[in-house]
């Protein structure tokens, strides 16, 4: 029962399969897997921007969505009606483009930014057996793929003819090959532990428990702080708050797609949240022991259960961070990439390679936290204290 | 010659014939990148997953748009200049085809040719791996070095000089 319930998805694509003739079968698998995926994920997206945005209003002491349900009925389902309703809205705007765009680049961008976001969940384990794309090169494959996104930025923000646009698009390029060098670097440490690019390998590498701690990555000193740099790294990739200049409301208006609108800016929207499902889904595989239960008694929980529960938590954290912390300032942002995050990810690079070389044991674990955490306090205060800052002192407020 | 190596080789020649004919600067670079996508297609198509992956991210994402970054920096803004001749054209075409006449028959006659085609390789990631830190380790570091002296030359040239600053 137990095993029934977690191999059910596998189940059912063989029974599903087995119904054409042989010869078929490949290319119905491969079929069969690739609209699960995009399903699901388009489902995932609709909910999650309900989600967020009751939780926003949550923290902003308001209410969020509540009203729109189901059409034609009373059932009003908390507001998790909205997404359709969006949706509907979205695709009988009218599609505006502005009149010196270039039109062939300002079409081709959505797309050029969402197939290479979704080509990215091929490579990500979302349960036992439930790997659709077994690479040697898995994780390499998801930077590479993930890297087109950028392109795409640059293409809306420059076939759109605007300077908002262009500007946004400057800033989300700068800021994407700035934060892509501490993501690969951190999980760098995670191939080089592991030994494999493989993501099945990576993970398959954390499904033990060592006593009534999961043999996960993230529960190691070089593992937290590459965990802690890769979440921070894939906000900043994701172009979410605090990291969201590309968007700056107050000063570029939205950014490289500011010119785009209907179900234009509909695939924007979502190809910004598969980033973000793409990046907490490759969070848990690197660091959170991907789909294994974090202790032996919960077993019984399906495997794809937890991998979509950790996945989620990141999206979680995603929003309660946007309603928490302010927009960082364009040099502030540079700095933070350049000066704090690259040298730390070249740090627990170093320690997880004094994790790998000493003996298991209590010295292991003070060497490498010490490894780990001093650079973080040197260089955090040496950075602040360059700074020269004070108190806060408010000229006109008091 | 296979369907797909077909489509491939069709897409890599049509962006990259795009990316010296259009006159669109930017639309020269993004037909560059079309080429390279064609590139690593035709790796992955060899079953090089490494190197093809490897040409994705350094040629797309990041060489494209130090391409992009250079033309919009320099006269990117610029409108597209109406299609013109040169004489120096047919020259020019002169020279490249006794460059390929000459590496042509260059090649034609190396030992290259008479050499056995290799057996099958399973040529694995880990493999590629294993001899850059073995056999290749010393290319590496010295690639290594000259990427970190570039580096350290773009900062200085960046940096603003002491006291010519505001």
């Amino acid at each position: 029962m137990v095993n029934g319930l977690d191999q059910l998805f596998v189940n059912l694509k063989h029974a599903l399969v087995g119904l054409f003739p042989a010869p078929v079968q490949p290319w119905v698998s491969v079929g069969v897997t690739a609209v699960a995926i995009v399903l699901v994920f388009a489902t995932l997206f609709a909910i999650t921007t309900v989600l967020e945005r009751k939780g926003l209003g949550r923290i902003q002491n308001r209410y969020g969505p509540n009203r729109v349900g189901l059409p034609f009925t009373q059932l009003r389902l908390f507001g998790f009606g909205q997404p359709i309703a969006d949706g509907i809205k979205a695709l009988i705007k009218e599609d505006f483009v502005p009149a010196r765009a270039d039109r062939v680049v300002h079409f081709l961008a959505p797309l050029a930014m969402l197939v290479p976001l979704t080509l990215t969940f091929a490579v990500l384990p979302y349960g036992r057996n439930m790997l659709p794309l077994d690479l040697d090169t898995g994780v390499l494959y998801f930077f590479a793929v993930g890297a087109g996104a950028e392109l795409a930025v640059f293409m809306a923000g420059w076939s759109s003819r605007n300077k908002y646009s262009l500007f946004g698009a400057m800033r989300a390029i700068a800021q994407m090959i700035s934060y892509e060098v501490p993501l690969i670097l951190s999980a760098v440490a995670v191939v080089m532990m592991a030994g494999s690019l493989s993501t099945r390998r990576i993970v398959e590498a954390q499904l033990g428990h060592a006593g009534w701690l999961p043999d996960w990555f993230v529960f190691t000193p070089w593992g937290l702080a590459g965990f802690l740099i890769f979440i921070t790294a894939a906000t900043a990739e994701s172009n979410r708050s605090p990291f969201d200049l590309p968007e700056g409301e107050s000063e570029i208006v939205a950014g490289y797609f500011l010119e785009y609108s209907g179900f234009k800016f509909a695939i924007f929207f979502m190809a910004e949240y598969f980033g973000m499902f793409a990046a907490g889904g490759m969070a848990a595989t690197l660091f959170l022991g991907g789909y294994g239960a974090p202790a032996p008694w919960l077993e019984w929980i399906p495997s794809w259960a937890w991998f979509f529960a950790k996945m989620m938590g990141f999206i979680f954290l995603l929003i309660w961070l946007r309603g928490t912390l302010p927009r960082l300032r364009q040099d502030q942002l540079m700095n933070f990439a350049w000066k704090f995050m690259l040298p730390l990810a070249l740090v627990s690079l170093g320690a997880a390679a004094l994790w790998h070389y000493m003996a298991p044991g209590l010295a292991r674990w003070v060497v490498c936290t010490v490894a780990v955490a001093g650079p973080y306090l040197l260089l955090g205060r040496g950075l602040l204290e360059r700074k020269g800052l004070g108190r806060r002192v408010y000229r006109f407020a008091e | 010659m296979t369907i797909s190596f077909l489509i491939i080789a069709v897409v890599t020649l049509a962006g990259a014939i795009a990316a010296v004919t259009l006159r669109n600067l930017v639309h020269c670079a993004l037909a560059l990148v079309g080429a390279f996508a064609g590139l690593a297609a035709a790796f992955l198509q060899l079953d090089a997953q490494f190197v093809g992956f490897a040409q994705v991210l350094i040629y797309i994402g990041a060489v494209a748009i130090l391409v992009l970054f250079a033309v919009l920096l320099t006269r990117g803004g610029e409108p597209p200049q109406p299609q013109t001749f040169s004489w120096s054209w047919p020259w020019g075409l002169a020279v490249a085809l006794a460059v390929l006449g000459m590496l042509a028959w260059a090649i034609a006659g190396s030992v290259a040719t008479r050499r056995q085609p290799a057996a099958q390789v399973e040529a694995t990631t880990k493999q590629i791996g294993d001899a850059l830190m073995t056999r290749f380790v010393l290319p590496l570091e010295v690639a290594g070095l000259l990427f970190t002296v570039a580096l350290i030359g773009a900062v200085l040239v960046a940096m603003r000089e002491e006291g010519k600053s505001e």
